[in-house]
């Protein structure tokens, strides 16, 4: 049942109780307590919005950072990964198998500011050894979703 | 000049969605919960496969049975699904859709004025099929109140010393009904008493809610008197591909053949490849297209249930089946009048049958927004029947 509950959260964070007992055939109590139960597990972090920023007149740059790094002696990489977390102008990171070490997700008003952060901030980092940095130029599916416009039905509308 | 046509032909009824799809197709806002299948698109991996046998060239004939692969996987689906062995070889037969293994199916079996016993209200096609193989049609008038099953009375009541087939399409369309193992057990026995065959459409096998579907070929001594009748369309989202199958005994499975050599050649390449990837590694995208359908069974049951409109609860494909009898409107009437005043698209039960008289076909292979905003405009509707209804009393 919490993984029926997870996925439908996943797709719709705004769905209410009733709607979501009523989906899966259980009480509201008995979602609301799960529900409340997994937040408290940590299991679930957060409620967002996908916003497909790309049809608002806001101007954003993500960009995808391949960073590596050298290890520091006892620490390892969470303590470097705290250090990179902590700026604002993070919005993902993760520890990566392969190639290099942390992809780094960032989120900025233009390109100047993130070669900016890249440049001021995250190289001079004692422990980066590396990085490369690719912007994103077109979003087509997150999380799921494909963000240009779904087509339309193109079923016969009645049939046997 | 002669009449060029058939009269065979040209006694039979066209279809009574036909008259519906005319309106609806002319209006541009009106939404519809009048379809067939599934919303899903096909697997993206499955489409791939077919893709794949394009560009690697397989897009010649393949034998006249199917696609030996597919064949294969076909057999190992039903023995994992339905715990019945059939010979890849001899005991299964690929279709173009399930719709022609009823055809050839009926072809096979009936000699003129076999009688095929058709529970009703069920898909279109049994009833013209079975004229077309100069059988006769005897019709089963299912009831509500035994949740559109078929019971051994009814059966019972319809047998006669011609009765040739028993047409079982459970999970059934319009209906939503299922047949559970004791329901089917019941069935069996008397079939094989009165030494009838049994062509199981079981197009809807995969959409089932209400513990595993159960098919009557598993049940002791009804798999040498069964046809198994499924497909891909339902299943996997896979309509336009038109492919289905038939397994069944080797003496029947080998006539089919042969009217599907003379009148098909054999079922799509492209299709027959795409499908064994369905069957290979589409368990995942059944069960979650499954799971998609049975939240919007539960939220439609629970929206009639709230706007006052009568309906038993369907376990099985993607329909429910209300009843609009308290509105004093044939389904005809209150289906047209919905289309007209809400412009919502709803098929009347009378078009699988008479005794669909009094209800509706609704649809729910429709995402939960769009069932949303056809259930607002019902509920308008329904509310101001109501009203019309008590100011005439």
């Amino acid at each position: 049942m919490r993984e029926k509950i997870l996925n439908l959260l996943e797709k719709n964070s705004r769905i209410d109780l009733k709607e979501l007992a009523i989906l899966l055939g259980i009480t509201e109590q008995e979602a609301a307590n799960e529900i409340a139960q997994m937040e408290k597990e940590n299991i679930i972090c957060g409620y967002y919005t996908m916003i497909n920023w790309e049809n608002t007149n806001k101007e954003k740059v993500i960009a995808l950072i391949e960073v590596k790094v050298t290890p520091q002696r006892g620490l390892g990489f969470d303590k470097i990964a705290e250090r990179i977390y902590n700026y604002d102008e993070v919005s993902s990171l993760y520890l990566m198998s392969g190639g290099f070490d942390f992809t780094v997700i960032i989120e900025g008003r233009t390109m100047k500011e993130v070669a900016s952060f890249v440049a001021h901030k995250l190289s001079p980092l004692e422990t980066v050894l590396s990085t490369a940095t690719h912007f994103v130029l077109k979003k087509y599916k997150e999380s799921g979703t494909v963000l240009p416009d779904k087509g339309k039905d193109e079923r016969m509308s009645v049939t046997p | 000049m002669r009449n060029p046509l058939s009269n065979k032909i040209t006694q039979i009824k066209p279809s009574g969605i036909r008259k519906f799809f005319d309106i609806v197709s002319e209006m541009d806002d009106a939404i519809s919960l009048g379809v067939g299948e599934p919303d899903f698109d096909t697997p993206w991996h499955i489409r791939e496969e077919g893709i794949y046998s394009l560009e690697t060239g397989k897009t010649f004939y393949t034998s006249n049975a199917g696609y030996k692969e597919l064949k294969i996987e076909i057999s190992n689906y039903l023995k994992r699904k339905i715990n019945v062995e059939y010979d890849y070889n001899s005991q299964v037969i690929v279709t173009v859709g399930g719709s022609e293994a009823i055809d050839i199916a009926l072809r096979s079996m009936l000699d003129p004025g076999d009688e095929v016993l058709i529970p009703q209200p069920s898909y279109v096609s049994y009833e013209p099929c079975t004229v077309l193989a100069d059988g006769v049609p005897v019709i089963i008038n299912l009831k509500e109140e035994n949740e559109f099953r078929l019971t051994a009375d009814e059966l019972l009541e319809k047998i006669t010393d011609k009765t040739k087939i028993l047409v079982l399409p459970f999970p059934n369309n319009p209906t939503g009904a299922i047949m559970e193992r004791e329901d089917l057990e019941a069935i069996a026995k008397i079939c094989i008493e009165k030494d009838i065959f049994v062509l199981s459409d079981e197009i809807y096998s995969e959409l089932t809610y209400k513990g595993e579907h159960v098919s009557i070929a598993s049940l002791p001594g009804m798999q040498e008197r069964t046809i198994v009748i499924n497909g891909f369309s339902k299943a996997f989202a896979m309509t336009g591909w038109r492919l289905g199958y038939a397994a069944g005994p080797k003496d029947i499975i080998k006539q089919m053949i042969k009217i599907h050599q003379f009148a098909i050649m054999c079922a799509p390449t492209t299709s027959q490849y795409a499908a064994v990837e369905a069957l290979r590694n589409g368990d995942k995208d059944v069960e979650d297209m499954r799971e998609s359908y049975n939240q919007r069974r539960r939220y439609l049951m629970h929206a009639f249930k709230e706007m006052g409109l009568d309906c038993f609860e369907p376990f099985g494909a993607f329909y429910v089946f209300p009843s609009i009898k308290k509105f004093g409107l044939t389904s005809d009437e209150f289906a047209t009048r919905l289309l007209m005043e809400e412009k919502v698209a709803v098929v009347p039960g009378t078009a699988f049958g008479d005794c669909g008289e009094g209800f509706l076909r609704i649809s729910y292979a429709y995402s939960l927004s769009d069932l949303k905003r056809a259930l607002e405009k019902m509920k308008t509707f329904v509310s101001r029947l109501e009203v019309i209804d008590r100011n005439m009393k």
